[in-house]
């Protein structure tokens, strides 16, 4: 098992014949992804490596049975893109492009939960479940099959910590970054519940950042719902309030979203807070009781 | 992006918000003849990218044309939390009889726009927000649906009980709306919300910060920005599609990715350093790209030492090794350098770092405490 994304997942990649898109294709069919169309309006008909492409998501869909897919368009149509995929049948989106405008994704993400399709993103790089497929940009070769699971709304992050569980021998059952914006399809809680009921993972590890309330709101649920150990990492404990820190969604505001507010909530809900990525293999082992 | 009140203004106005009459001059004796044209007592701001203009001083009513250019004079040139003056507004002062406060959020929860009004206007919200949440309404507005005529009354009757009066706020909290949506807002607040003794209705103070990501589709907003909110440093950072934000350490870091270069900064002060900055180069790191995050780094007086932290994805390791090694040639940094590059083909980098003599690390940790130890050093 896995979450949201195993080897029977079919996918479509939007924005195939892009620089972006044609080399993340070939990444992820190497890894083993199951990539059985693409979709550049005006390009239908075309094939690339061999994967059929077509005008429209819903055409690819229908003539190929894709049922998920991954938006390489730039940010510009990127909005357009992600409402397409939503409305084509598919029931996993994977919005890559950073940049869309938030009140677009804010009626994306209206229609998603109209139509029971799971968005990942926008701003994001991804999900990959080891052994099994990857539909992102992440590094395929740090990964390894296992029983942590991780969600983050980090990319090189998310990177950072699944290379150090690789140090210590830990596999994952599915890495997830939920993006960096402030309106996201997919949240932590989304993803801890996923995970809670996965049968593969035996503990999660959450990465937060500052900005928002989603991490408090996770705190909450773990204590309520979960019964698998989590560990988490909050990154920006020395981030000056009022800057937006890169992501979008990075920021303290009206001195609410500190990291510091966060850590509490987390270590209030029992949950280990790991001062350095270095720290989370240990405090699992230790969650774990090995 | 932030906007300054008088284009907020500029826009509201666009929407049809009743605003009193305004100007905005960079000069004392200009806030003299703006303050004769309008004939009444006016109201003297200052125009920067800060809150608390009032407090600072920043903020000042005139009775006479003489006294308003008094107040411009005093005011033009201010420092207020490090921004100087450059531009003051000269605004009809209009008489006050109530404040209320109206005002759009994008709502991350919820995620959707969020209306808050509150009959508590004029004073800071985040205040009411914190000690009265009872005394703010909030009214989450469906993305695709809008606002109705119908929620626009009901919030309006929140704010003020008098009929005719509430319908007027109506129409004000339709057209906020209107410009939130229609600027691509992230913010967009009128506070106060003015009722006169004679029952008419102003916005007075006006806020909007702008959605960065939907700027490609305003490009009339994007002309608003100014030159003189952001630093040299800054602009060249946000050219080359650089994150950078200036703090007050030593250690100077360049990462790829935002959550690894806040987790650098956290790391160094975890090992008794100080960050000099946040900078986050992002996905692609082209050898112009990482030249400029060197040159911004190293223009820097407090920086002692540079921590390069990369971790390759798609960015493979000998690539940036190698934009690395030229980079240096051609202009060497005369600052210690510790450099990690781990990920696709860190092996390779790792072997073109040791040509070169640079100083590596494999992990995080290992680069971060010789970072901070090489700071010391220097110190």
């Amino acid at each position: 098992m896995s979450i949201f994304l195993d080897e029977t997942t079919r996918v479509c990649v939007q924005g195939i014949t892009g620089r972006d898109g044609s080399f993340h294709t070939r990444a992820m069919v190497e890894y083993g992804t199951a990539v059985v169309a693409g979709v550049t309006p005006g390009k239908g008909g075309q094939e690339i490596d061999g994967i059929p492409v077509f005008n429209t998501v819903r055409e690819a869909v229908d003539a190929t049975g894709a049922n998920a897919t991954i938006i390489f368009v730039p940010a510009k149509f990127a909005a357009g893109a992600a409402m397409e995929a939503v409305e084509s049948g598919a029931k996993l989106v994977v919005v890559v492009s950073e940049g869309v405008p938030t009140l677009d994704v804010a009626k994306i993400y209206k229609r998603t939960k109209e139509l029971g399709v799971r968005m990942i993103g926008p701003n994001c790089p991804g999900i990959i479940s080891p052994g099994k497929s990857k539909l992102g940009i992440m590094p395929g070769f740090i990964h390894s099959q296992g029983g942590i699971g991780v969600v983050s709304r980090s990319g090189t992050l998310t990177y950072e910590v699944v290379d150090c569980l690789r140090r210590d021998g830990m596999g994952q059952s599915s890495v997830i970054g939920i993006g960096g914006d402030p309106i996201i399809g997919t949240s932590f809680i989304d993803t801890l519940e996923a995970f809670e009921n996965d049968q593969e993972t035996e503990a999660v590890v959450l990465i937060g950042e500052i900005g928002g309330t989603d991490e408090e709101q996770a705190a909450e649920f773990i204590k309520a719902k979960m019964t698998k150990p989590v560990v988490s990492f909050i990154a920006g404990r020395t981030a000056p309030p009022g800057k937006r820190m890169g992501h979008a969604g990075a920021i303290i505001a009206g001195g609410k979203g500190t990291a510091q507010e966060k850590m509490e909530a987390l270590a209030a809900a029992g949950v280990p807070v790991a001062d350095r990525p270095s720290e989370i293999p240990g405090l699992l082992k230790t969650a774990l009781g090995r | 992006m932030k906007i300054h009140e008088y284009q907020a203004r500029e826009i509201l106005s666009g929407y049809g918000v009743p605003i009193p009459r305004f100007e905005v001059v960079d000069d004392s004796r200009d806030a003299r003849r703006v303050a004769e044209k309008i004939g009444s007592m006016v109201v003297v701001k200052a125009q920067v990218h800060v809150g608390g203009r009032g407090k600072a001083g920043g903020v000042k009513l005139a009775q006479t044309p003489r006294e308003a250019e008094a107040h411009a004079s005093a005011i033009l040139g201010m420092d207020i939390k490090g921004l100087t003056v450059e531009r003051v507004m000269v605004a009809d002062a209009v008489d006050i009889d109530r404040e209320y406060y109206a005002g759009i959020v994008v709502d991350r929860a919820t995620k959707r726009p969020v209306y808050m009004v509150s009959a508590a206007g004029g004073v800071d919200i985040e205040e009411v927000a914190a000690t009265t949440p009872e005394r703010i309404h909030k009214h989450p507005v469906d993305p695709e649906d809008g606002l109705s005529e119908a929620d626009a009354q009901e919030l309006a009757g929140k704010l003020d009980a008098r009929p005719h009066v509430a319908r007027d706020i109506a129409v004000v909290v339709e057209k906020l709306y209107e410009a939130f949506i229609g600027s691509d807002a992230s913010l967009a607040e009128i506070n106060p919300l003015v009722v006169t003794p004679d029952e008419q209705v102003w916005a007075v103070d006006a806020k909007i910060n702008i959605d960065d990501n939907a700027l490609f589709r305003h490009p009339d907003i994007e002309a608003m920005r100014d030159p003189s909110s952001e630093t040299d440093e800054l602009r060249r950072a946000r050219e080359m599609g650089l994150s950078y934000i200036k703090l007050e350490g030593d250690v100077g870091c360049i990462v790829n990715g935002a959550g690894l270069a806040m987790t650098t900064m956290d790391v160094i002060k975890y090992y008794g350093g100080e960050p000099a900055n946040f900078l986050d180069i992002g996905g692609s790191s082209s050898p112009e790209k990482m030249q400029t995050a060197i040159d911004i780094i190293t223009g820097d007086p407090n920086v002692k030492s540079i921590l390069l932290n990369i971790f390759g994805g798609i960015t493979r390791c000998d690539d940036v090794a190698r934009g690395l090694v030229a980079a240096l040639e051609e202009q060497p940094v005369g600052l210690p350098l510790v450099v990690r590059l781990t990920g696709t083909n860190a092996e390779e980098a790792g072997r073109i770092l040791a040509e070169h003599e640079m100083e590596s690390a494999e992990t995080m940790d290992e680069a971060v405490e010789k970072a901070v130890e090489l700071a010391r050093r220097q110190a």
